[in-house]
């Protein structure tokens, strides 16, 4: 575009044209990445979140604990630092799952007019079950487990993907160029790849950063309500209701959970809201 | 239209029935024996039998579903593992808070939201618009829970405007009951009036853009009929659309906010049979709200007939 016109800009300039482009995006990238790096290197700032110190509960914060310690002792400080552990891998992860069978299910779907019917009754019946429920019923009866905690996060999140990836395919298929891969010979597996994938990578991709949002938001209400990860591994989630009694006493136990998990997805909220306006003009000026 | 309306229904029969399937199947897709997993981690294998007999979990698969749905179909969601008592009437006990939070919670949402989203598309780019964009991001990301604490906090520790928690039966007078209801009507309500502002404002942007908005502006139509005659009534199928999609958000949310507010209501009853794997009564959750969401998009379908003449399917 209009970046080929400029005569060779530097490369601070590029970068500074990008972010002023795209704000959302850019601000949204680094404090994602901030808080990944965070979550990695955890063990090399924090103290141990597990370690219980009778003596110090509900201490509020002091240069020996950062952000106070809970009811049970335990530094808040370290456990926020862990907790983006879980949340960003469950994040992370469901994103991963739901768009891989999403988009395999959404191209078989939306190709071969056999499968659909009956996949797409299938996916209403699971769309029509809340999400949050459909997780809880799942983990409550497999028992707690983080590998758990992701399927039965991903399981719900899916059908969108499929809807989406569906609603596209449909719209390329009766394009001439598919007619005329097909007439020249292609095998089915080539058109699919070649031809229909491609246009629907742009929305899916934009599609994954929602339900990485969302799969966060759903990983701390498992916690919260007791149906999550096992409750000896930190997450935002676990820390809010094993301190909720203490909300009036000592509020630093509910604040900065709360706080790193808001902060969270909105992150990844606005690297979803930046990518739309890239990818998908169209929709980017009405929304 | 009656043919549309009875086609919808046929396939919202074809939806629940599917609910149905998945949620009977949950138990048995599961890996393990489900009796050992209804009978808890102490069980001993004579209890364990026990429970197999009585649920007659030894029968094949599709002998189970029919009885299972056969009883369903006649209101009769099984007992609770752990008190004996029917789940439906478990599920009706608990019936009022929720009714009472979700019913506040819609109202207030809608009226807020819609006004919202009008305003901003009134005055596209102007401050009420980007408070409203700037506000509704917010409110996807921060969760019910994270909400409904800093509330707490704030106005019931501090200022103590409000009760902590609890909840008082409307027949104990409408002011304790309401005063009750402020704080989580407020944590439930913020995601849903963030999604419908957003999708009022963008439906009133596109029809603001069009020609018979500029005619009637021309004639000297002044701006309230205009926004809300004119324009409101013609945008109204996409936020109707939302308003019924995001039931379930709403729902999601009750199970949350009963918890964060200690409300007895149907979403405690859920979390609690979670604690105790008290699992019919999950099952009938489950399925009572799957049914309520499945039932309200029906409804909204119809209005849709309603509200735009020109829908034909």
């Amino acid at each position: 575009m209009t970046m080929e016109a400029a005569a060779k800009p530097g490369v601070g300039r590029t970068s500074w044209r990008f972010l002023r482009r795209n704000p959302t995006l850019v601000f949204g990238s680094l404090i994602l990445l901030a808080m990944v790096v965070v979550a990695i290197i955890a063990p090399l700032i924090s103290a141990d979140p597990l370690l219980m110190q009778p003596i110090n509960r509900l201490k509020p914060p002091s240069a020996e604990f950062w952000l106070g310690t809970d009811a049970l002792g335990r530094d808040v400080f370290a456990r926020t630092i862990y907790g983006a552990q879980v949340s960003l891998l469950v994040g992370f992860a469901v994103a991963a799952i739901a768009m891989g069978a999403g988009l395999a299910i959404g191209l078989l779907a939306g190709y071969f007019r056999i499968v659909e019917a009956i996949i797409m009754r299938f996916l209403d019946g699971v769309m029509a079950i809340p999400a949050i429920l459909l997780a809880i019923a799942l983990v409550s009866l497999t028992g707690a487990s983080v590998l758990v905690v992701i399927i039965a996060i991903s399981i719900p999140e899916t059908p969108r993907v499929v809807r989406l990836v569906r609603a596209v395919v449909l719209s390329v298929r009766e394009r001439p160029y598919v007619e005329a891969a097909i007439a020249g010979g292609a095998p089915t597996w080539k058109v699919l790849i070649r031809h229909i994938l491609p246009p629907t990578i742009p929305p899916l991709i934009v599609q994954a950063t929602y339900i990485c949002a969302s799969a966060i938001l759903v990983e701390a209400a498992l916690s919260f309500l007791g149906a999550g990860v096992p409750p000896e591994i930190p997450t935002w989630g676990n820390m809010i209701s094993s301190s909720r009694l203490y909300v009036g006493l000592a509020p630093w136990t509910v604040f900065w959970p709360g706080l790193a998990l808001a902060i969270v997805v909105l992150a990844v909220n606005l690297v979803g809201d930046g990518l739309r306006d890239r990818l998908d003009p169209r929709i980017a000026r009405r929304m | 239209m009656t043919a549309f309306i009875v086609r919808r229904i046929a396939s919202t029969f074809v939806v629940m029935a599917v609910v149905g399937i998945l949620v009977f199947l949950l138990l048995h897709l599961s890996p393990g024996d489900p009796a050992a997993i209804i009978a808890g981690d102490n069980a001993t294998p004579a209890q364990i039998d026990e429970i197999r007999k009585r649920l007659g979990l030894d029968d094949p698969l599709p002998v189970q579903f029919v009885r299972w749905a056969g009883g369903v179909l006649q209101g009769d969601l099984g007992v609770s593992i752990f008190s004996n008592d029917p789940v439906l009437t478990l599920i009706k006990q608990r019936a009022e808070p929720t009714i009472a939070l979700a019913s506040t919670t819609l109202v207030f949402a809608i009226i807020l939201a819609i006004s919202a989203g009008v305003l901003a598309a009134w005055k596209a780019g102007g401050v009420v618009d980007r408070a409203v964009m700037g506000l509704s991001v917010l409110a996807f990301s921060v969760p019910v829970f994270v909400v409904g604490y800093a509330l707490v906090y704030v106005f019931a520790i501090k200022l103590q405007w409000l009760p902590v928690q609890g909840y008082k039966p409307i027949g104990e007078g409408v002011l304790p009951w309401a005063r009750h209801l402020v704080l989580p009507t407020i944590a439930l309500g913020l995601a849903y009036i963030a999604l419908i502002a957003r999708i009022t404002r963008t439906s009133m942007l596109d029809v603001l853009a069009e020609d018979y908005i500029r005619t009637a502006r021309a004639k000297g139509v002044s701006t309230p009929p205009l926004l809300l005659k004119h324009a409101l009534k013609n945008a109204g199928v996409p936020i109707v659309t939302v308003i019924g999609i995001g039931v379930a958000l709403l729902i999601g949310g009750v199970v949350i906010t009963e918890t964060v507010f200690n409300i007895p209501g149907m979403g405690r009853l859920v979390v609690d049979a979670i604690a105790k794997r008290d699992y019919p009564i999950i099952q009938g959750v489950v399925l009572m709200f799957s049914g309520v969401y499945v039932i309200v998009n029906l409804a909204v379908d119809i209005i849709y007939t309603f509200i735009d003449p020109r829908i034909r399917y």
